[in-house]
């Protein structure tokens, strides 16, 4: 990636600068929960600020309370030295404020220009459309040049790496009011690579044309390649305040108070040994596409770039296996999302119901559910996978999303399932719990459980015995042993001759 | 990459197809139907034919509209039909003598219409629920104005919904002019983007800086006012008011908007089809006669027409995904 | 971030308890305590058939959003027809009439049910839909005439075991059994989890469309013998039999506390506010009420009870 050499003005963090935006001591409580505890926290035009920081640390609600869509329940709020007591969502607009949300905020059945006149207000009257149009194009080809996205469609018939790109060149895009600053949470997780690069590079240029950007992502590579100055946040505070061009990736770990484990990979030879009984043998469909293979005792995972047919084949033979297992032809299978939001928590439910959903069945003592066992079967688990909850009966919406994730894997891997199906499954989880997660899915394929992988973070696949990269919907490529390493699996994935 | 984007573009028709699919299939429904009431009784091939055939369309076109703003904000209303029952009691209790009463009255009810769909928005209750309690208070309302159907509708409106207009019959004027209305105001205008957005992703429309509260009490209010116009020109037609008059219409609205290419989703909706959706379902009553359909199997018949019409639209669903 | 809200909540299916323990003591104050026992019993009695209409419809609509059965009146007409045809008011015949109920409740489900999935349908359309053709159905059975039921069946519906009405006492059985087979029975859990995430459950193993269909069966078949035990009840099926239970048994549902976004059910609170349904009935013509306060009165406490009620927080 070339870094556009930075003439922007790089403020050290404690010199006093004309900011854009400057809020002190800003508390925010959900009930007795203290979601933020005193933060400070300035940006100034044109500067580029990393936020990081583990699930549930604050950056969310930082964010929001930034954006006008949470009111903080004290602190002071400053707009370019103006101090401001009432901050809403159509000031934090007028004053060129704009976000990208984590969960986007974009209507699904809108098409593009009517999603893009939602945030504007001078597109209207006659000719609105065309003009909406015109705007959101014009931004999506500054952006993502190449782009390909059709105007006329609804977002919701688009892949979600498409609106992904809609949503934020939709906060880049302009109208009457120009844009002060960007607030981007976690915009890369569902954009290809070369999309994210094309990301990255235009946050630099529009912060040279003034525009301050503030980046909340879990990919620190960008955060290092991209921001002036880092802010690390713990536990609803501001812990560490430091210039990104003097910062190493370790250090920024460090910060956030977690030890990243060194890359002990254990490179196994393609011979394996341990290999036990095929539990998924799909044929390929079609020219090109490989068949897939995968026996108890293995870890096998999915490459290629976002949306080229992963997920579609990983339901496809999880639903073969579910069939097949029903029957009694092939051992229980189960799937891990990660969506967790709408494919994963049951959000009326305790850690508990959550955990023992896909084991009911095998809980029944005299044909009801027995209390007993399943309360042992879930306090088992999450002292296993270390779900940090004050008990298994508390609500699971009120646990981090990493935890919420540790909870999915356990209602997994609690359950009677031989072949484990893993849908991206770490997606936006801190670095802390990955670790601990990828331990326990080693330890568990040395038990004899199958695991079945899709994931779009390079890192991931190198925990992996096997893979096939997956292009055009095809599983184009399979790689073992040592021939897993991310220059290789890029290259596959773009098919060695294309761009 | 060129060559993915060219994909994409073509890959876009495929919805649009949908779209064209979703009203075209109601359209073809009404056709087939007048096809046939033609072929048995030619005669009715005229202009006062038509208006016979849909004279009591016009009510249930309104109502359907109003249904449809409401099943927009991805509400559902059940007190449309006794909504409709009180407009008939009011109007012909007051209007001829009392216009400025009941001018006020009407007032009352809409502005009563919009704080309930406040009400339902601010405390987060279930749409259903809540227009279950308001179907019953415009039931009570009505009765202790009009304990038994009587009064009676001032002239002007009675002899407007025999009006003869030039070259076409009232109703399909009203019907065109309706739709026409409602595709400008909600399909293609700005501010229905807007209304559509509020629909399908509240949030996010809150989070553009726009007033949830305000987008819900104008679009209840226009809701109410849609659907006192079917109580007006339902008064119109019987000349008396009667609080148990439309009750069905809460029920065949919902089905007309669901015709029309509607979905209980949020934001997702046709007035175009919502109109020819209320014609379709009031030209079902017709035609079942029409074929001498004994009664006893015409309220089944409908039943059946109902599920032809929308099982079309699931199988050209699936043909296209 | 979803942070939880930790609050007090009070469990909002207890205010139709409350609010029906309050009408109960204003009629008897009114008319005198010696019309207190009569008005519960009476109560008691209109409420068994709320509840049970209310609990197969509560099943259906924690089955997931958007679920709801429009086919309730006509399935419990249609069902009162076939089994007074059959019974013929023979006594002898009454458990095959019965058990005909049933079956027609059962298929009317699973009809519903198939309309939904092969054709798409939003429930509510299906099985308005389908309630039309029932309608045609019982129509054609019975014509206008009420078809009288056995005089077994007019006894039991009646029958008092030591002053104690024996049909109220075998619905409350019903509604606790629900409550056992809602949170310790596989049924109950997976239609819970289907009911919060159709997609959630599907990949946690759940059988959605299997659940579901057992839903809806089991809301046809309690419409069903509700139409049966009505008709002994009432002295006969009658074509309009069912129409105030289209209204009242969604609102007992969810005035009982459950929740129409679906996941959630309470089979105890459908009790509450069918007692409340009857109650004020009661109150208001002890009252003198006309019918127009009747109905307004009823509307305006259906919206502030559910207004007032907290509610569980969900997605």
């Amino acid at each position: 990636m070339s870094a556009p050499t930075v003439v922007a003005p790089t403020v050290p963090a404690l010199e006093p600068s004309p900011a854009f935006l400057d809020v002190r001591d800003v508390h925010k409580n959900y009930g007795a929960v203290h979601a933020l505890r005193g933060v400070n926290f300035r940006i100034g035009p044109g500067e580029v600020v990393g936020l990081v920081g583990h699930n549930g640390a604050g950056k969310s609600t930082l964010m929001n309370v930034l954006a006008g869509t949470v009111q903080r329940s004290s602190g002071t709020f400053n707009l370019e030295a103006v101090d401001v007591t009432a901050w809403s969502p159509d000031r934090a607009q007028d004053y060129g404020l704009r976000c990208v949300f984590q969960e986007l905020s974009l209507c699904a059945n809108l098409d593009l220009a009517e999603n893009t006149r939602i945030i504007h207000r001078p597109l209207r009257g006659p000719g609105w459309r065309k003009r909406a149009g015109a705007v959101i194009l014009q931004t999506l080809d500054e952006i993502f040049p190449n782009h390909g996205v059709p105007v006329g469609v609804r977002v919701g018939d688009l892949p979600i790496g498409v609106r992904q790109m809609v949503e934020i060149a939709r906060a880049f895009s302009v109208t009457d009011t120009s844009v002060r600053c960007v607030i981007l949470d976690e915009p890369t997780s569902a954009l290809g690579h070369e999309a994210a690069e094309q990301l990255l590079a235009y946050i630099r240029s529009a912060a040279e044309r003034g525009i301050a950007c503030i980046l909340i992502t879990h990919r620190l590579d960008e955060i290092l390649a991209v921001c002036d100055r880092v802010v690390v946040m713990v536990d609803g505070q501001i812990v560490a305040e430091r210039d990104a061009k003097r910062l190493s990736r370790a250090a920024l770990v460090a910060l956030m108070g977690s030890i990243e484990a060194p890359r002990e990979r254990t490179i196994r030879e393609d011979e394996p040994a341990s290999r036990g009984p095929l539990v998924v043998d799909s044929p390929g469909r079609g020219a090109g596409d490989l068949s897939i293979e995968a026996a108890l005792g293995e870890i096998i995972g999915f490459a290629g770039l976002e949306g080229h047919g992963q997920r579609e084949r990983l339901r496809a033979l999880y639903s073969t296996g579910r069939k097949r297992s029903a029957h009694g032809l092939a051992p229980p299978v189960a799937y891990v999302a990660g969506d967790r939001g709408s494919e994963g928590v049951f959000a009326l439910w305790s850690v508990a119901d959550n955990l023992t959903i896909r084991s009911v069945k095998a809980l029944r003592r005299r044909g009801l559910i027995s209390s007993k066992a399943e309360r042992r079967l879930a306090q088992a688990w999450s002292d296993r996978l270390n779900v940090k909850t004050p008990s298994i009966d508390t609500p699971i919406l009120s646990l981090s999303g990493g935890n919420q994730q540790k909870v999915l894997f356990a209602r997994a891997l609690a359950s009677d399932a031989k072949v484990i199906f893993l849908d991206d499954p770490m997606r936006g989880v801190d670095v802390g719990t990955k670790q601990e997660v990828y331990q326990l899915i080693r330890s568990e394929a040395a038990k004899g459980r199958c695991f079945v992988w899709y994931t779009t973070e390079l890192e991931e696949l190198t925990n992996c015995e096997r893979l096939y990269v997956f292009r055009e919907g095809r599983a184009a490529v399979q790689l073992m042993g040592r021939q897993i390493e991310p220059s290789r699996i890029l290259e596959s994935s773009f098919g060695g001759g294309s761009d | 990459m060129t060559e993915a984007a060219m994909h994409r573009r073509v890959a876009s028709r495929v919805p649009r197809l949908r779209d064209a699919v979703q009203v075209g299939l109601p359209v073809a429904a009404l056709a087939i139907m007048l096809a046939i009431i033609f072929w048995i009784r030619p005669a009715a091939f005229s202009f006062f034919g038509f208006t016979l055939l849909f004279r009591f369309a016009i009510p249930l076109v309104f109502a359907s509209l109003s249904q449809m703003l409401v099943i927009m904000l991805g509400d559902i209303d059940l007190s449309n039909g006794s909504f409709v029952g009180l407009t008939t009691c009011v109007t012909a209790l007051y209007l001829e003598n009392a216009p400025a009463e009941a001018t006020l009255i009407y007032v009352v009810m809409i502005v009563a219409y919009a704080a309930f769909g406040v009400l339902i928005y601010v405390q987060r209750l279930p749409s259903i629920i809540v227009t279950l309690g308001m179907s019953f208070i415009w039931l009570g309302a009505s009765i202790i104005l009009l304990p038994s159907p009587g009064g009676s509708a001032p002239d002007w409106l009675s002899e407007f919904m025999s009006w003869r207009p030039p070259c076409l019959p009232l109703p399909i004027w009203i019907a065109i002019l309706a739709a026409g209305v409602g595709h400008f105001f909600i399909t293609r205008s700005s501010y229905g983007a807007v209304l559509r957005g509020a629909g399908a992703n509240a949030r996010a429309v809150e989070r553009a800086g726009w007033s949830l509260i305000g987008i819900r009490a104008a679009t209840y209010a226009a809701a109410g006012l849609l659907a006192l116009l079917a109580g007006l020109t339902l008064t119109g037609l019987t000349t008396s008011g009667d609080p148990n008059v439309a009750p069905a219409y809460t029920l065949l609205s919902v089905g007309a908007v669901i015709l029309g290419g509607g979905s209980f989703t949020g934001g997702m909706v046709s007035p175009v089809g919502a109109v020819i959706g209320a014609l379709t379902l009031s030209l079902a009553g017709s035609l079942l006669s029409f074929l001498q359909v004994p009664p006893t199997w015409q309220i089944g018949a409908q039943g059946v027409i109902l599920f032809l019409v929308l099982a079309g639209r699931a199988l050209t669903a699936e043909r296209t995904q | 971030m979803s942070l939880a809200h930790p609050r007090v909540v009070i469990a909002p299916w207890t205010y139709g308890f409350i609010v029906a323990l309050a009408m109960w003591i204003a009629t008897t104050v009114y008319s005198g305590l010696g019309s207190a026992g009569s008005t519960l019993s009476a109560a008691l009695a209109f409420g068994a058939f709320s509840v049970t209409v209310g609990t197969g419809q509560m099943l259906v609509i924690a089955s997931g959003p958007g679920n709801i059965d429009l086919s309730v009146p006509s399935v419990m007409a249609l069902a009162a027809y076939v089994s007074m045809t059959i019974m013929h008011e023979s006594n002898s015949m009454t458990a095959p009439g019965l058990l005909a109920a049933l079956a027609v409740g059962a298929v009317a489900g699973a009809l519903n049910f198939l309309a939904i999935t092969a054709l798409r349908l939003p429930p509510i359309i299906a099985t308005l839909a389908w309630s039309f053709v029932f309608q045609s159905f019982t129509f054609n059975f019975g014509g206008e005439a009420t078809l009288k039921p056995p005089e077994i069946l007019s006894w039991f519906a009646v029958w008092r075991v030591g002053g104690v009405q024996a049909m109220p006492v075998a619905v409350m059985i019903l509604t606790l059994v629900m409550m056992i087979v809602l949170r310790r029975s596989v049924f109950g859990r997976q239609l819970l989890a289907a009911g919060q995430s159709e997609r959630a459950a599907d990949l946690a193993g759940v059988e959605v469309g299997r659940v579901r269909l057992t839903a809806y069966m089991l809301c046809g078949t309690a419409a069903a013998l509700t139409g049966f035990l009505l008709s002994g009840f009432t002295g006969g099926a009658a074509l309009n039999m069912g129409d105030t239970y289209l209204m009242e048994s969604i609102a007992v549902v969810v005035l009982g506390g459950t929740s129409v976004a679906g996941g959630q059910a309470n089979p105890l609170g459908i009790w509450g506010a069918a007692l409340f349904f009857n109650l004020m009935a009661t109150m208001l013509n002890t009252f003198h009420f006309e019918a127009g306060v009747r109905f307004l009165l009823t509307g305006v406490l259906i919206i502030l009870i559910v207004a007032i009620a907290p509610r569980a927080r969900g997605s």
